[in-house]
């Protein structure tokens, strides 16, 4: 039994239905990659498992009960999500920022203490944002924003961390930066991640486990190497493509087929 | 725990370095301090100064050996219920502007955008009107039921579990033409509750009596300490719905209480004095530039700056016009307006 679970759950927005039936098992201290093209419903899926959304069937499971019957506060100590898009409030700081993490493990009776200062700092500093915490969030750039809001994720604290396209608006050295720090959360601190990422090579990489989504519906999922062939990225992406050992790791990589000279000219 | 925490040495040594971070707390707490203290000295003034000048002996003997003399009475039946009055309604506007503003992400959010004051005035309009009621304390309760009627249907309109800032402002403004567009009709077609209205409509401390202090005091102070305990949800719901939910805070229920906050606060200083509007919209602003975005800085002195801004525009109002009076929420419309107008110009305030 997996900590995280859908049971074949459908999910839409008013009646619009995005996913019907669909079952996702996260392996538990896994690093999950999830993969598929524009609106196939991987942040529709991520809200669901982040009880963001509530499935207007089936159940999604946490610790083996239902999610949206946990109290909120409770799933919010096991269970980080980074959205795709957050608002950072007008004028506020680095430091208060990431501070806003700790929400879920503060309470009338338990406001703010030293241990919380010292995660925020230790969260800041593995995300590389250390420095900037008197800085004002809108004053940074999209990668150091970006890195703000998952330090403000890593405050949370908890072993299960959802994040939707965390590499978006970064500049490769800051994408792997990321995905570095991700594998760090992953493979020292045994946290369980799940992460929406658009490179397919950057996915085969740093996934232990990849879920490869089309339409609303899991296509494949399993071991990267198992997972990206030549027939599956043609089969979700509707790319031609070779596959080939990626040459510093080995894990699969995606080599697009060169465009055929009737299509440009 | 997964999260690898080894406990930490108490003697400090290891710590973070003391972080700016804390002296701004420090700054913090040391300016709310002070602003209490500030609040104090304008109490004390607003008992001491009024339209009729009074020897400060007079006001100490009024205050502590009363013994019935002119003075005495003066002080007791009106100065005192005024400042209390001046106090509370000052508090609640604040209170109710800055959880407003919070709620809905706009800046501009005031009791006129939500529909709270409008509600509150149809409802006073129509009991004046039709039910010929004409004390103080026959509109608190009708004010306050038309307010939480209006919020509970802005609510409703504004799109309930899925409201989101711009649905709950446009339903609050619709709300609120309709409603005026009704109090004008009334208005029009009744001389004798006009009269009556204009007075209350202006915005005036001059007719508190302890009966209306005693009235409003239960649900100021209710809405104060809900208020206060929404801080930290406003806070995160400040990031947006989905990292709010990702945090734990629990949307609807904090919506729900916001507006049960605003409803309170707002219908019972709109029933004791008539709408003022411009402290709700002005003190969060000036206290965002003092304290940063942090709701849990800004809602206390938002609390503590209003009633300073309030009863100091009455004592003000009391003394320029001699022996008349100017009503209060004509003078905080002419200190604040230029006030607003540079804090709007700034450029961290354009946006919440
Ligand atoms: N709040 C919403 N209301 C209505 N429809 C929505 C909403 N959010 C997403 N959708 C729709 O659901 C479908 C799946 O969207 P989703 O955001 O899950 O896609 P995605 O796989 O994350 O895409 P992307 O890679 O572009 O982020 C899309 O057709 C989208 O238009
Ligand atoms: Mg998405």
């Amino acid at each position: 039994m997996q900590r995280l679970s859908a049971e074949s759950v459908t999910l839409g927005y008013d009646q619009r239905v995005i996913a019907k039936d669909l079952s996702v098992e996260i392996p538990d201290r896994s690093f999950t990659v999830i993969v598929g093209p524009n609106a196939c419903g991987k942040s529709t899926l991520l809200r669901a498992l982040s009880r963001m959304l509530k499935p207007s069937e089936g159940r999604v499971l946490l610790d083996g009960q239902a999610i949206h019957s946990l109290p909120a506060k409770k799933v919010a100590r096991t269970l980080g999500l980074l959205p795709q898009s957050s608002i950072a409030p007008d004028g506020i700081t680095v430091g208060d920022l990431v501070a806003r993490g700790r929400y879920p493990h503060q309470g009338l009776l338990r406001q703010w203490s030293p241990e919380d200062e010292r995660i925020v700092q230790e969260s800041m500093e593995a995300t590389g944002v250390g420095g900037l915490g008197e800085r004002y969030v809108d004053e940074l750039s999209g990668g150091q924003r970006q890195r703000v809001w998952i330090a403000m994720a890593l405050a949370q604290q908890t072993p299960l961390l959802l994040l939707d396209e965390p590499t978006t608006f970064l500049d490769i050295q800051h994408q792997i930066e990321v995905l570095d720090l991700c594998a760090q959360l992953h493979e020292e601190q045994g946290r369980t991640l799940v992460a929406v990422l658009h490179d397919l090579n950057q996915a085969a990489r740093y996934a232990s486990h990849l879920v490869a989504m089309r339409d609303g519906e899991v296509v494949a999922e399993g071991a990267p190497a198992s997972v990206v062939t030549a027939e599956l990225v043609e089969r979700v992406f509707g790319v031609r493509c070779q596959v080939i050992p990626d040459p510093e790791t080995g894990t699969p990589l995606v080599v697009p087929a060169a465009p055929r000279r009737s299509l440009v000219g | 725990m997964l999260v690898d925490s080894p406990p930490q040495p108490r003697d400090g040594t290891t710590s973070a370095p003391p972080a700016p971070t804390a002296k701004r707390r420090t700054l913090r707490a040391a300016g709310l301090f002070a602003s209490v203290g500030v609040l104090a000295l304008v109490a004390v003034a607003s008992i001491a100064v009024g339209a009729k000048p009074m020897p400060l002996g007079d006001v100490w003997h009024g205050l502590f050996h009363s013994s019935g003399t002119a003075n005495d009475v003066l002080i007791h039946d009106v100065r005192v219920p005024r400042t209390l009055l001046g106090l509370l309604v000052g508090a609640a506007l604040g209170l109710a502007g800055a959880v407003m503003q919070a709620l809905t992400r706009n800046p501009l959010a005031e009791p006129g955008i939500l529909g709270v004051n409008a509600g509150a005035a149809a409802a006073v309009v129509s009991a004046i009107s039709f039910l010929g009621v004409n004390s103080l304390t026959g509109y608190v309760w009708f004010a306050f039921l038309g307010a939480g009627l209006v919020s509970a249907a802005v609510y409703l309109l504004g799109g309930s579990r899925a409201a989101t800032p711009v649905r709950l402002a446009l339903a609050g403004t619709a709300a609120s033409a309709a409603l005026y567009g009704y109090i004008n009709a009334v208005q029009l077609t009744d001389s004798a509750a006009l009269n009556q209205l204009r007075f209350w409509q202006v915005g005036s401390l001059a007719a508190a009596d302890m009966a209306t202090v005693a009235k409003v005091a239960p649900f100021i102070l209710v809405g104060v300490v809900v208020a206060l305990l929404l801080a930290r949800p406003l806070n995160a719901m400040a990031m947006g719905d989905d990292t709010a939910r990702a945090l734990g805070a629990r949307l609807t229920r904090t919506r729900v209480l916001s507006m049960v906050v605003i409803t309170l606060l707002c219908g019972a200083a709109t029933a004791a004095c008539g709408p003022i509007v411009f402290i709700g919209l002005m003190v969060p602003h000036l206290v965002r530039a003092i304290t940063g975005p942090d709701l849990r800085w800004i809602l206390p002195y938002a609390a503590v700056l209003s009633p300073v801004l309030l009863l100091g525009s009455d004592v003000v109002g009391r003394v320029v016009t001699r022996p008349a009076e100017l009503q209060v929420g004509i003078v905080t419309a002419l200190i604040g307006g230029p006030v607003f107008i540079c804090l709007v110009r700034r450029r961290r305030m354009a946006q919440l």
